[in-house]
Parts: structure tokens; sequence; C-alpha cells
């Protein structure tokens, strides 16, 4: 198991680099490519703090993004982002 | 095409530092319940240095722990891994080196690392890219060996709220990327996606399917 899963994820990771590397990607597809970054960040954020297994959940890990958009928009670097989202889910946790 | 600044490496493992503590303790979790599946310590180890990816073991271990195959723990974790394939092709004009070089950027490109070497526009800098996934791949694999070896885990990261680390990473590294309504509009529409579809369908389809929000960039 340990084996196939290494050597499948691997050659997945791998595939794009080793066929396409160095090339630039034809101007139809930049446009696309683009947008992947947004589009896949976007999608971790969401799975991230309200994703349990198949369920949808709404718990103090929301109180953990909400601190951490204040601090970004008080543009606070990141560590201080991330270590305060944990702090308030922390506190979260144990106060609620 | 590869020009990172002398110190991209650096800003790499700097970008990385505040999920270092979040990535050890996870690599712990995963160490401890490698072992209580039956793994032995050499193979929980292999199997967070090949393949490096938290998501898809976790998924892989606790399905073979619920009683599941191992054809659907391996099922499972590939599909969770299906998504470093359009990842691996948005960075590929980045990699410019020779084929082992390419291929081994390509296996420290998970998604902390990949999002930080990210400059916006498609662009991505694979100094970064290197320095962020080097540090995550000493946390990760180190953790995990601490964990295997060690056999119990130092409290449950739930309790540290390092759970919420990585979603408020993802919101830190995503914000700078979506300057102007086209880049918002793919990030939210990623995450509906990404939303509606996690009740219905397997671990990680819902993040694949989400990548098909960059299709708005469709140029007509």
């Amino acid at each position: 198991m340990v084996l196939v899963v290494g050597a499948g994820t691997m050659a997945i990771k791998g595939a794009g680099p080793m066929i396409l590397g160095g090339r630039a990607l034809p101007e139809a597809l930049t446009g696309v490519i683009e947008l992947l970054g947004p589009a896949l960040l976007g999608a971790l954020v969401a799975v991230q703090i309200f994703g349990d297994g198949q369920a949808l959940v709404l718990d103090e890990r929301v109180v953990g993004l909400g601190v951490a958009a204040i601090a970004l928009w008080r543009k606070a670097p990141l560590l201080v982002v991330v270590v305060a989202a944990a702090a308030a889910t922390a506190l979260a946790r144990a106060v609620l | 095409m590869a020009q990172g600044r002398p110190s991209g490496y650096r800003d790499g493992a700097r970008a990385m530092a505040p999920l270092t503590v979040a990535i050890v303790a996870f690599g712990i979790s995963f160490g401890v319940l490698a072992r209580s599946v039956g793994f032995s310590w050499p193979a929980a180890v292999a199997m967070s240095a090949t393949t490096f990816a938290g998501s898809a073991q976790f998924a892989a271990a606790s399905i073979l722990s619920d009683g599941g195959t191992i054809a659907a723990a391996i099922g499972a974790a590939l599909l969770l891994n299906a998504r470093y394939g359009p990842i691996g092709v948005s960075v590929a004009p980045w990699l410019t080196g020779s084929t082992l070089s390419r291929f081994l950027h390509a296996q420290l490109t998970v998604d902390e690392s990949w999002a930080i070497a990210a400059e916006g526009g498609g662009r991505f800098d694979p100094r970064k890219l290197v320095g962020a996934g080097l540090l995550l791949y000493v946390c990760w694999v180190g953790g995990t060996a601490i964990g295997a070896i060690g056999g119990r885990s130092f409290g449950d990261p739930g309790s540290l709220g390092l759970d919420a680390a990585f979603g408020a990473l993802f919101l830190g590294l995503l914000i700078p990327l979506t300057k102007g309504r086209r880049r918002t509009q793919a990030a939210l529409l990623g995450a509906m996606i990404a939303l509606a579809l996690t009740p219905i369908a397997p671990a990680g389809v819902p993040i694949i399917a989400a990548s098909g929000a960059c299709l708005l960039g469709v140029r007509r």
C-alpha cells in the first residue's frame, strides 16, 4: 500500500513538470492556469474550515478564520495571522 | 525563465515557518495513527517520505483503521492527490532544469509550498518552492518519525487550534492572488464547488472539481 501510493503520488506530481517542464504554455491556456491558484486556494480554505470528512460543519475553526481575516486586513505578517488563528480556535474550544 | 532572486530559497522557508509547529504536530499524529493500524515505523516514515501529502496519508490510514480494504485506501489516497496533476501543469513552465531536477522540484510541490511560490498571474518562483517545500518535508517526515517511534501523541492538535492554521495560511496566501474581479470570482466559485460536492462526492473529488473554476479564464 505504502509503495503503491508513494509511487502513484510521485508519478502524478511529476507528470506535468517532466513532460512540459520549461515550456511556456499555449496562449489560450495561460488565462485558465492563472485562475487555477485562486480557484484551488479558495476550495482549500473552504474545505479546511468547514469540512469534516464527508460532512460540512460549523465549528470553532470559523472563529480562527475570522481572526485570520481581521489580521490580514490589518496587514499583519503571515506568522501573526496563523498563530492568531490557531490561538483563537483553541480559546474558542476551551471556552465554548 | 526560472530567475528567482538568490534569496528566494530563504524567502520560501520563511513564508513556511509559521506552519512548522502545526506540520510537526500533524506528522506526529500521522505516525501514531499509522502505527495503530498496523504500519511498522519504517513503513510510516517511508509513506511520509514518498507520498508526502498529509490529507492522502490520513485518508488511507483511517480507511484501514475503519476496516476498509487496501484497494479502497489506495484509491482514496490517489484520488486526493489527483489535484497535483493540474498543480504540476501550473508550475511546469517555471521549472527549467534537467528532467531529474524537474522531477525533484515536482516532489516538493505540495499545497502549501505551491501557494507560497505563487507570485500571481500564473507565475511561480521555483526557489521559493524549494525553500518552502524542503522545510515542510523535514517537519513532516521528522514529525512522522517522532510519532511512529515514540508511539504516543503529545495531545490532540485540535485542542491547540492547529487544525485552523492551514485554513488561515491558505487564506493569507489566497488574498494577494485575488487582485482583479475575475480572480476573486474564481476563488469564490472554487470554494462553492468544493463545499457543494463535499457531502456527496468521495474525498478529494471536491478539490479537483473546484479547479474547474479556472475555466472562467477561457478567452472568447
